[in-house]
């Protein structure tokens, strides 16, 4: 006799909440659970053909969505690092090679350049699976570079951002990229050239609180979480839940904190429409 | 007084003190030389204690209930001050104050966050987290200096800006954004002091100077070591850990160039003789606006942007290895 007996026959989980794909050929949705192809979810620029969920994608995946076809990388051989010799369960070296294992990227942000509609735009966008998206020195070299480069050639900036802040295993060096990239835009506001702030899911902390918060234009994705101090810290200072659509873009723009939210499949038509508008 | 748990060695001496005082205030016995001997035996240990502290015995230090807060600064410092309240557009703010002082002749804006001195002033300032309106009125007060050529002076000390629905209804990441923006450009000289805790947003969100200082006890760091112990060990128990290696003392922040100079404190922490420190502070403020009024106004706002740019440490692949990559 086995220790184990089945007592129901057949499998009892439907189709719709069974877990584990291949990876590569089918999504499911993580809001409505819902399975599409790759190929259906691609042709819906990257959002769930079922419920409009727009899917956390990448750095590359947003360039690849704006730009008419090549972009040209800026300054992807900066890399962290380990300057406080920080290690709390993980030492911060080995944080930084399992995210570039996992990734393939070198950082939590990457700098293209290149065309909206035949317009130049220079791009900085953030991975949020390289360690949350999170903000370092690289992060703040990076967009400080990004700025002299579009005060140097006159080309308008876009900061893609999705994040949860700070670094924190960079101490104050991270908080500093806070005033630093914040400084670095006046020069770029003085020289009018202008600067787009999208902010998508999610996008907290200190990046809110400086950049992200200083676009001449501030726009959205739909139902992104965007903040300063993040939900679960927030429950636990007032000891209430949180009313429904908290922090939620939509929020935001009720609140008036944002320009317009734009829907990705928007995105690069109302991208180009700002280009044409400031190139007057 | 209130002793920290590393101090315990000086409250034992203390007490021994007090009873070897009332026997020589009795007047039977003489102890004056008993009670000589205790009080360098204390001021011995004092600075024994106070020569090796950890940084969570800083961060303790900058939290201790009887150190000076800004108000005492103010009053301390200037001559004259008038407080001046709101940011015109929701409310006034109970834990960023400021308003129109006269150092020494000189007219400046002085303001910073302010923690309340018992448990009922405590919660009336919300433990020194302002909401968007505290920034939003710094941000009215400097511009007001800005206007009339007078310095600022941002003097920090929070636990960190408020973590509540409100101050995210009215846009907190909004209020500190703006005033790091308008800070860089600002036309009058900015010294910042870090006069106690300086935990992120909450700090810097009045923190963007020509100048930074802080006291020799303070911390300034991106995050609590009790919030970075939750987050990145899971658990409240590693802030020890977590103050260490956030490197948050004024010494490392020092050592690491984000600040410009460490003001020393006197012997035992600010509250130990607070008229002191206070004139210290002054000295080195009143000092450093006269540097700052003889530079060129373009030249001083390129000089605090530039200050900032070069902020932050990191690599560069070398080429080769690049190239290598490529080639795979």
């Amino acid at each position: 006799m086995g220790w184990f007996k089945r007592l129901k026959d057949g499998i009892q989980t439907a189709t719709r909440n069974k877990k584990e794909a291949p990876e590569g050929l089918w999504y499911k949705c993580k809001r409505c659970k819902e399975t599409s192809t790759m190929k259906e979810l691609k042709e819906n620029f990257l959002k769930c053909p079922q419920c409009n969920y727009h899917v956390r994608i990448g750095s590359h995946d947003y360039f690849d969505l704006v730009f008419d076809g090549n972009y040209e990388e800026l300054y992807p051989d900066l890399i962290s690092r380990d300057i406080l010799k920080f290690s709390d369960l993980k030492p911060y070296p080995v944080r930084l090679e399992e995210a570039k294992k996992k990734t393939g990227l070198n950082e939590a942000l990457t700098v293209a350049k290149g065309k909206v509609n035949r317009r130049p735009l220079v791009i900085c966008a953030m991975d949020f699976t390289f360690i949350g998206g999170s903000m370092g020195s690289v992060m703040g070299e990076k967009i400080s570079l990004a700025i002299d480069h579009c005060l140097e050639t006159k080309i308008p900036l876009m900061i893609i951002s999705k994040t949860g802040g700070a670094r924190m295993m960079e101490g104050a060096y991270s908080l500093m990229q806070m005033a630093k990239t914040s400084a670095k835009l006046t020069r770029l506001a003085k020289a009018r050239i202008p600067f787009f702030s999208f902010l998508t899911d999610p996008t907290t902390g200190g990046v809110t609180a400086s950049f992200a918060m200083l676009g001449d234009i501030n726009f959205a994705e739909p139902e992104a979480l965007i903040g300063f101090a993040g939900p679960r810290v927030i429950k636990e200072t007032i000891k209430k839940d949180l009313p429904e659509g908290f922090q939620t873009s939509e929020f935001l723009l009720e609140h008036g904190f944002l320009d317009f939210i734009v829907d990705r499949k928007d995105l690069k038509e109302r991208v180009s429409d700002m280009l044409t508008f400031f190139d007057n | 007084m209130v002793f920290l748990d590393f101090e315990k060695p000086l409250e034992k001496l203390y007490e021994q003190l007090e009873k070897i005082q009332q026997v020589d205030e009795e007047g039977i016995v003489d102890m004056s030389a008993t009670i000589k001997e205790l009080e360098t035996k204390i001021r011995n240990t004092r600075k024994e204690i106070y020569n090796n502290l950890s940084g969570w015995q800083k961060v303790q230090l900058s939290r201790h209930p009887e150190r000076p807060y800004t108000y005492y600064y103010i009053e301390q410092m200037c001559r004259k001050f008038v407080e001046l309240h709101g940011d015109r557009f929701v409310a006034d703010d109970k834990a960023i104050v400021g308003g129109l002082g006269n150092l020494d002749g000189q007219s400046v804006v002085i303001l910073g966050h302010q923690k309340g001195v018992n448990t009922k002033m405590r919660q009336y300032r919300n433990f020194g987290m302002a909401n968007p309106e505290g920034y939003r009125k710094a941000l009215r007060l400097m511009k007001l200096a800005e206007r009339f050529n007078y310095p600022v002076i941002c003097l920090i000390d929070t636990p960190g800006a408020f973590p509540g629905l409100e101050a995210e209804e009215r846009g907190q990441a909004e209020a500190i954004a703006r005033n790091l923006f308008e800070m860089a450009q600002l036309k009058v000289p900015i010294v910042c002091v870090v006069i106690g805790e300086g935990a992120s947003g909450g700090a810097i969100g009045i923190g963007l100077g020509d100048r930074v200082f802080m006291l020799e006890n303070t911390w300034y760091s991106v995050i609590s070591p009790e919030s970075c112990s939750s987050i990145l060990w899971h658990s409240w128990d590693y802030k020890e850990q977590a103050a260490e290696a956030l490197k948050l003392t004024a010494d490392d922040m020092f050592a690491n160039g984000m600040i410009d100079e460490i003001i020393k404190e006197p012997l035992g922490g600010a509250h130990n003789a607070p008229e002191e420190m206070a004139k210290a502070l002054k000295r080195h403020i009143k000092k450093t606006i006269a540097e700052l009024q003889e530079m060129d106004v373009e030249e001083r706002i390129e000089a605090r942007i530039n200050k900032y740019a070069t902020m932050g440490v990191y690599d560069v692949i070398p080429q080769e290895a690049v190239q290598e990559k490529e080639g795979k």
